[in-house]
């Protein structure tokens, strides 16, 4: 086990730069220009300062390397700093600029992060909350109704895209259900929100019911899928009937026997789940303008800022490879009998 | 692979007894034909491209032709689905719409299933090559997909314009980069299949006559490989067809001169306090068609399952 995640982790580290690599030539050798945007007035040779200025007479190889240590060495050393209030060396390190705000890139993602923690987080949780049960239930009482609408709803959860469910919540409670009635939530959510009490906790609440729904309606269709056929493939299994045989009752066979083992690749679906947590909802924060990592990427794109696309894309990539990993080894630390040698 | 409840003997006299022998793609008819979501899926998705493709020449008002007397307004005899606020009639819109959008599921589903097949069955039948499409298929796994789709179209979209015309220039872009990020699940189950397919006797027989490499796949492992294949299709074409509408959702996609579902639901959100219900036809549309799409692979999956069919 041990060899494997070495092995694993290893492996991740030219994935990694792969990906960097396609990341970092894709943004840096596509034909546009991030002096484009600025006024037509400026002259040429200002132009040309001005790139310079960006580092972009620099050959490719070069920049990538040099992006690379900004990303891999300067950034999580300025992070370590700012944690414990601590310098490390000199201090002063060229951090990964935004073009258009001119600040660092990974302070405009720490300031974007708890919104999407917040929001998307907490949608998963409540997907998977919901999910579990629903797969449960659907598997042990197979083709009851309850199965069939378990089947029916979690087939439109996923098949209806997110910014349809979004827009239709929002034609229905905050267009046309009247503002002063209880049923009217927010369809913007207001970042600047600081909770001190209760009534502002209920208007937290109220904001993230419809982004939450929305999210958690998404997630809960898959996970709730896998559940009922991991515990279908479970509940015909010759242990189950030695456990009904030695007369335990059908709660304990059910929920303690069956359900651990079809929790095995259930829990690793979540855990490949997680790095959308942070970059899958873009479409749902456009929706619901929630100013999260998502929009920021949305800001980014449009602006040709190619810094922050290039440094949010990499991080995307990085938890995807990260959880994969995760995954796996959860896979085989929960399920001895999956042997990697 | 065999089940071991049926009686052998009882199966060669139910197969001699048999007049005319019926062929594997009637059995799966028949296996789909008994699943009633995916018939009624099967029906609808029929049902729109037919209405998407004639519909046009039925209601031949012209999609982008804007009449300003008319902005804004619900539906009437005029405008069944009311109009734009240019006074572009909603229904020609649709149509239109619905046309590039489906035309986009269909040939993005096309290049993905041929990019995945072709990854699939040479990193199964070339041993030389698996170890090294099959790294390349993980790597392509790791990469955060929505975001370099859209950094993919900002980047490109004017170059390619400029080059194949305005829309020409969007759709093969578009189908292009949709293509080329979804075809790891159909290379890796195509995979799985060919390896097990190599190990039975069929194939080493024809081997073993002097059949070529490139025989052997046309003739006796790709044909073996349809079913997957076919199942990845249908999922392929939600797939495309949601992953489009999102990008031109985000502004991303399609401009609105071509406007596909998406872009009409995008550019409806902006009116939805004045006129609500225009968001909801785009978006029932994709909903609904994407809905069908999988109960079709569902149905098509049970049907497809030798262990389900014949039960």
């Amino acid at each position: 086990m041990f060899n494997y995640t070495l092995r694993r982790l290893l492996f991740t580290i030219p994935t990694l730069l792969f990906i960097s690599l396609v990341i970092f030539l894709l943004l840096d050798l596509a034909p546009n220009d991030p002096t484009g945007n600025l006024p037509l007035t400026i002259p040429p040779e200002v132009r040309a300062m001005i790139r310079t200025n960006l580092g972009l007479d620099q050959p490719v190889w070069w920049r990538y390397i040099l992006w690379l240590r900004q990303f891999f060495v300067y950034e999580p050393l300025n992070l370590i700093e700012q944690m414990f209030h601590i310098t490390i060396g000199d201090g002063h390190r060229l951090r990964i600029l935004s073009y258009a705000t001119r600040s660092p890139v990974v302070d405009l993602i720490v300031e974007r992060m708890p919104q999407t923690l917040w929001v998307v987080g907490m949608s998963y949780v409540v997907g998977i909350m919901i999910a579990l049960p629903i797969g449960v239930i659907s598997a042990y009482k197979q083709y009851s109704w309850f199965d069939q609408t378990g089947t029916f709803v979690s087939m439109i959860g996923f098949s209806v895209p997110t910014f349809f469910t979004g827009v239709l919540l929002i034609v229905i409670f905050s267009v046309m259900v009247p503002s002063d009635s209880f049923f009217w939530f927010p369809s913007i959510y207001d970042t600047t929100l600081k909770v001190t009490d209760l009534a502002s906790f209920g208007k937290q609440v109220r904001q993230m019911v419809m982004p939450v729904f929305v999210l958690a309606l998404y997630n809960a269709a898959q996970i709730s899928r896998f559940m009922r056929a991991s515990m279908l493939d479970n509940l015909n299994q010759d242990y189950v009937r030695t456990a009904r045989a030695k007369g335990l009752s059908e709660q304990v066979v059910v929920l303690v026997h069956v359900l651990r083992n079809s929790l095995i690749p259930v829990v690793t679906v979540i855990a490949l789940g997680i790095p959308q947590v942070f970059g899958g909802a873009i479409i749902t924060e456009q929706v619901f303008k929630v100013n999260g990592l998502g929009q920021l990427l949305i800001i980014g794109i449009q602006g040709a800022d190619i810094p922050l696309v290039q440094t949010l894309t990499f991080i995307f990539a990085v938890l995807i490879v990260l959880f994969n990993l995760v995954a796996d080894v959860l896979y085989g630390i929960l399920d001895p009998r999956i042997l990697y040698d | 692979m065999t089940d071991l409840n049926t009686n052998p003997i009882g199966e060669i006299e139910r197969i001699t007894v048999s007049e005319n022998p019926r062929s594997q793609w009637w059995d799966v008819w028949a296996q789909f034909k008994t699943h009633k979501g995916a018939v009624l899926g099967m029906t609808f998705f029929v049902l729109i491209i037919l209405l998407v493709l004639i519909g046009p020449y039925i209601w031949t008002l012209a999609p982008d032709r804007p009449d300003l007397l008319a902005r804004n307004k619900g539906p009437s005899m005029g405008h069944p689905l009311g109009t734009d606020q240019l006074g572009r009639d909603s229904l020609a819109q649709m149509l239109a719409g619905g046309r590039i959008s489906l035309a986009v599921g269909v040939v993005a589903m096309t290049l993905s299933l041929v990019v995945g097949s072709l990854v699939g069955v040479l990193a199964g039948y070339f041993k030389r090559l698996d170890g090294m499409l099959m790294r390349f298929t993980d790597l392509f796994l790791a990469l955060p997909l929505l975001p370099l789709l859209l950094v993919i179209i900002m980047l490109f979209r004017d170059t390619l314009r400029a080059a194949f015309g305005l829309e020409a220039g969007i759709f093969i872009l578009i189908v292009f980069v949709i293509g080329i990020t979804s075809w790891m699940q159909t290379a890796r189950i195509v995979r799985g299949d060919v390896l097990a397919l190599k190990e039975q006797e069929f194939v080493l027989a024809a081997r073993s006559i002097g059949t070529p490499p490139w025989r052997m796949i046309m003739r006796h492992i790709l044909p073996n490989v349809m079913s997957p294949i076919m199942v990845s299709a249908t999922l392929g074409i939600a797939n495309a067809i949601i992953t489009e509408s999102a990008l031109s959702f985000l502004g991303l996609g399609f401009p609105s001169d071509f406007p596909t579902w998406g872009r009409l639901l995008f550019d409806s959100t902006n009116f939805m306090t004045l006129s609500p219900e225009r968001v909801i036809w785009p978006g029932l549309a994709i909903s609904l068609t994407v809905l069908s799409v999988n109960y079709m692979g569902d149905g098509l999956r049970d049907a497809l399952d030798p262990r389900i069919r014949g039960r």
